[in-house]
């Protein structure tokens, strides 16, 4: 639910009368008193002056002149509780300016609380400087949607704790376009504290035993690795070095390859090399030169080596001829791959699809 | 008010059928053929931008005195409450019924039903339509879920299985389920209607059966592998594995089930079933077009005057699985 509440501020934000105007305009010495009604929300109730022998002030049905008319400001009628943004949109300037950046409402309004926070924001003071900010860090212009679509509480975070932790990030020899590129791929970036992406980065480097460079590489590839928690990847070094086998340094080579090896499903991870290694009988130096393999689609890997073993083409070992290279068998697209590797058509991959 | 979303959708309204791969849950099938078709729905071009008027009061030009013009300018300011990022796409989800089930080992034809669709997909299973499968089994071993995949119990020879015993196997099988598609069809077996229908072999359960086997045939024979061609009615996966179990322990010996295949759901075939690479709404509303005109060119060769329309499609797919239902229940009649 979005709320519309201000306990604060006597400023209405609907017409921008102020309460001395509501006031002359009912005529009444009637002060608003803010009641809690048992759903927590804030409603303004008007008591009126316990002294009924006043003179009556102006009526709702007096006559007033054409300019006077003309002249009054009405207040736009939004509802005082709304589910979604929809109600708000015109009259304010936080999210008609939001909307323009090309940030997507309506996946903000579904998450909890967020709709009523940037109801409250003011376009001045509070979302200026960061966007200001973000420029002068590098973020394209176009890229300001998404990470506002996705982290829209980067405008409630502090200037002085973002500075910090960009300049933590400089001072650990990043470069000034891998820190644009690096919160640009992962919005939430910036909203962790110094303390724990140091944690982290000391945990890469010990982990894998990568040099500095290699380290800072690694992060730059999938930024995504400081935002996380450590457990997944905790447990996929496990499983590759206990379950899998690999020695260190070839670890270290398929990591500074593919680092997303280090935040992939368990399982499916298994399964892709149990297939590799069991069924189509890879060795473990081979997997390691083409490390793009435990990344692909289980399914596609299968199709694709049953429709060589039927084609008695199914050979990857280098030392023999007609050599199958597992970076073709698994990156390529489907024409590409029937009509360079396998040497049949299309239609025929099709067809053996549906023998599966 | 139709925005080319909606004639895009009200294209993607119809049935058509798909290849399940095995080791895949149909639930996941079913999601990603939605999210897919909702991504072809949603490419098409957004309605115009909505405009809303607003009256300005301008600044009164005192022309003379005593009279001073009172102007209020009209400007089209535009609406940002239906803009696709403040309401979202015009559609966040659509209807996508499943027919017949298949399990996470079987791989086949699934058929599906987008919309208005899903109530045809309703009728034309109400009407007792069946289905082909292709199993294939291996002899000599048998676990705990008679797939290859179960825990494994027992190990047996099967230097003994010949071709021939298969095959009187599977006709003493075909045989009791002959009699049980009789009995659960509820016809007189003593009147000439009845006999007309089990010679044509469109004699069909009434009402609810277990599952029966209209046709048993083994395709391929090469100890240990062997292939059966089966023709169902009111099946599960579970229950043709279970078939390659007795099949086994008839001869025997025992065999488990590699690989359950389904080659046809009713007038769905695998011809024209769509792999996972063509499941866009592009190439679905192709195949779906495609099912439209072959059921209209069925129904032109079928239909003729005096015979009843109701079931002139029921008719039109048992005809055209007649030829192997006939020459078993001959040879049936023989034994």
């Amino acid at each position: 639910m979005v709320s519309y509440q201000n306990p604060l501020s006597h400023q209405l934000r609907d017409g921008g009368m102020l309460l001395k105007e509501w006031q002359t305009a009912l005529g009444t010495n009637a002060t608003p008193v803010h009641t809690h009604t048992h759903s927590g929300h804030f409603y303004l109730i008007f008591l009126s002056s316990p002294d009924l022998d006043d003179a009556p002030g102006h009526s709702a049905l007096e006559e007033i002149s054409h300019e006077e008319a003309v002249r009054m400001d009405i207040p736009a009628a939004l509802p005082p509780v709304s589910i979604s943004l929809k109600d708000y949109v015109n009259e304010s300037e936080t999210l008609s300016k939001l909307v323009q950046l090309g940030v997507q409402l309506w996946k903000l309004e579904q998450r909890p609380n967020v709709g009523s926070m940037l109801l409250r924001l003011d376009f001045q003071t509070d979302v200026t400087p960061r966007l200001v900010f973000l420029k002068q860090l590098g973020v394209e212009d176009s890229r300001l949607g998404y990470l506002i679509s996705h982290n829209p509480f980067i405008l409630t975070e502090s200037l002085e704790n973002l500075q910090a932790r960009v300049a933590y990030l400089r001072s650990k020899k990043f470069s000034a376009e891998s820190v644009a590129s690096m919160v640009s791929r992962a919005p939430y970036l910036l909203n962790f504290s110094v303390k724990r992406m140091d944690n982290r980065l000391g945990f890469y480097q010990q982990q894998l035993g990568l040099s500095a460079q290699k380290t800072r590489d690694v992060v730059v590839r999938l930024p995504r690795l400081l935002c996380g928690s450590l457990e997944p990847v905790k447990e996929n070094l496990k499983i590759c070095k206990l379950e899998m086998g690999f020695r260190e340094n070839e670890l270290q080579h398929i990591v500074t390859v593919i680092p997303k090896v280090l935040t992939a499903n368990k399982r499916k991870l298994t399964q892709i090399f149990d297939y590799i290694h069991n069924t189509m009988n890879i060795p473990h130096d081979l997997i390691v030169k083409f490390p793009q393999v435990l990344n692909a689609k289980y399914l596609r890997i299968k199709e694709r080596h049953l429709f060589l073993q039927y084609l008695d083409k199914a050979q990857y070992d280098p030392a023999k001829p007609n050599y199958i290279c597992l970076d073709k068998l698994v990156s390529l697209p489907d024409e590409a791959f029937c009509t360079e590797v396998a040497s049949a058509t299309l239609k025929d991959f099709e067809l053996f699809q549906k023998t599966m | 008010m139709t925005t080319p979303s909606v004639r895009v959708f009200h294209k993607l309204e119809g049935l058509f059928s798909i290849y399940k791969p095995p080791g895949v849950h149909w639930k996941l099938v079913r999601d990603t053929v939605e999210t897919n078709l909702l991504k072809g729905i949603n490419a098409a071009p957004p309605p115009g931008p909505r405009q809303r008027v607003q009256f300005l009061a301008e600044p009164t030009s005192v022309m003379a005195e005593g009279s001073s013009e009172l102007t209020l300018s009209a400007a089209s300011v535009p609406a940002l409450a239906h803009h696709p990022l403040v309401s979202g796409p015009e559609f966040q989800h659509i209807g996508v019924g499943v027919g017949h089930r298949l399990d996470v080992f079987s791989s086949g034809v699934l058929v599906l039903g987008v919309g208005q669709a899903n109530k045809a997909l309703t009728d034309l299973y109400r009407s007792h339509v069946t289905r082909d499968y292709t199993l294939e089994g291996e002899l000599g071993m048998a676990t705990d879920n008679f797939s290859h995949t179960g825990r494994l119990i027992e190990r047996t020879t099967y230097d003994h299985i010949t071709r021939d015993k298969l095959e009187r196997v599977l006709a003493m099988m075909q045989g009791s389920n002959q009699k049980a598609l009789l009995t659960y069809s509820k016809v007189d077996m003593s009147t000439q209607e009845a006999y007309e229908l089990a010679v044509k072999g469109e004699l069909r359960p009434d009402g609810k059966s277990p599952p029966i086997m209209t046709g048993l045939r083994l395709l391929h024979f090469q100890p240990p592998h062997f292939t059966l061609e089966v023709q169902c009615l009111n099946e599960t996966q579970r229950y043709l594995c279970r078939i390659l179990h007795e099949v086994g322990l008839e001869l025997r010996s025992t065999a488990v089930c590699k690989g359950v295949r389904r080659t046809r759901d009713g007038p769905f075939t695998i011809q024209h079933a769509l792999t996972h690479q063509h499941w866009t709404s592009p190439d679905v509303i192709q195949a779906i077009r495609q099912y439209r005109s072959s059921r209209k060119a069925g129904k032109a060769k079928h239909t003729q005057p005096g015979k009843d329309t109701g079931t002139a499609s029921q008719r039109q797919e048992m005809a055209e699985e007649a030829p192997v239902n006939r020459v078993y229940f001959v040879f049936v009649k023989l034994f």
